[in-house]
């Protein structure tokens, strides 16, 4: 300890680099949750404080926004599909994290796409704990700021899309997916889950394309269809030992 | 179901889904093929949002400007751009095709 590894540096700057843009992105949420869906401040607050998974908060609002209150069912079941993929984060990370069972609390709060990708990228446990704790901090701090400025200014900023902060967002999913896609097996995963969730979108209730998607992985999984041997699709599974 | 209650009752779940997945033993999900279905869902999952992100609007499927500028940011990874250059390559781009049509 002490001393700072470059391996140690590496993963601060990942956190930055990941966090730091998903975080501005909050300011879209506060304004759609505001502006769209017509919750208070408070309640939009509550969301990034305690909700604190942008897909599930997009979710909730986004189906509140086009279905008013009386949507809730199909608001909360969006949230807690496009959720469940924190679950199976958390099954990866909870090696890295360790014993005791505040810090596993406070891992489980911060468990999210982006802190979970960095962590996943590092080389060294210790690397590893760093990706993990940097980014979730880095976002959890950023994203309730900026989703406070949209809440409070959502309406002056008008449709921010204009800002291109959707793509934005497309992009950095995909700077996640990037480094996975290594072999033909999560390409082709890859490629039949994205095919999969845009055909289904018109015709099932939100949050369950993503569902049905990520059955294309347990079923490929399950047969290692493409597979050639191989043990596992990625390196992260495999090195804990 | 008021407001508040639609946003507790999520907010209680998606936290809960986080915390369930901290009660799963690591030795279940350490056998090969436990293993290799995580690592492949992590993929569909990130595909699959990606694809959403891109195409959907609402409950339609739509074409603009999110699709060059998912491109482009495909090509500025393939080029190992740094992430951040690309994440606002990508909101540039769309931000610029809107401003111009």
């Amino acid at each position: 300890m002490g001393v700072r590894s470059a391996d140690d540096t590496r993963a601060y700057r990942a956190a930055l680099a990941v966090g730091l843009p998903t975080a501005a992105y909050g300011v879209s949420f506060g304004a759609l949750a505001t502006v769209g869906a017509g919750l208070d401040i408070w309640q939009t607050m509550i969301l990034s404080l305690v909700m604190f998974t942008g897909g599930s908060q997009f979710a909730l609002v986004g189906v509140l926004a086009s279905g008013g209150l009386s949507a809730w069912p199909s608001a909360v079941a969006s949230a807690a599909l496009l959720g469940s993929r924190n679950a199976v984060y958390a099954i990866r990370m909870s090696p890295v994290i360790g014993r005791g069972f505040l810090r596993r609390a406070a891992a489980a709060h911060l468990t999210i796409d982006e802190s979970t990708a960095v962590s996943s990228a590092q080389g060294s446990l210790r690397a590893q704990r760093i990706g993990f704790w940097a980014t979730g901090l880095v976002v959890y701090v950023g994203w309730n700021l900026t989703t406070l400025l949209g809440a409070v200014i959502g309406d002056l900023l008008g449709d921010v899309s204009a800002y291109g902060l959707d793509a934005a967002a497309a992009a950095a999913f995909l700077g996640l997916l990037w480094p996975r896609l290594a072999k033909l097996q999560a390409q082709a995963v890859a490629v039949a889950a994205g095919f999969v969730a845009a055909i289904l979108t018109p015709v099932l209730m939100p949050g369950l394309p993503v569902l049905v998607a990520a059955l294309v992985a347990v079923v490929i999984g399950a047969t290692n269809w493409l597979g050639s041997g191989q043990r596992t699709s990625g390196n992260r599974t495999g090195e804990k030992s | 179901m008021t407001a508040w209650h639609i946003v507790l009752l999520a907010s209680i779940i998606c936290f809960g889904l986080k915390s369930l997945g901290y009660l799963v033993p690591a030795r279940l999900i350490e056998r090969p093929t436990p293993a290799r279905m995580v690592d492949l869902l992590t993929v569909a999952l990130l595909a699959a949002l990606i694809s959403l992100q891109t195409f959907a609007q609402g409950q339609q499927l739509q074409l603009d400007a999110r699709v060059p500028a998912v491109l482009v940011a495909a090509v500025l990874f393939a080029l190992r751009v740094p992430f951040i250059v690309v994440v606002v390559a990508a909101a540039a781009v769309a931000a610029g095709i809107r401003a111009l049509s």
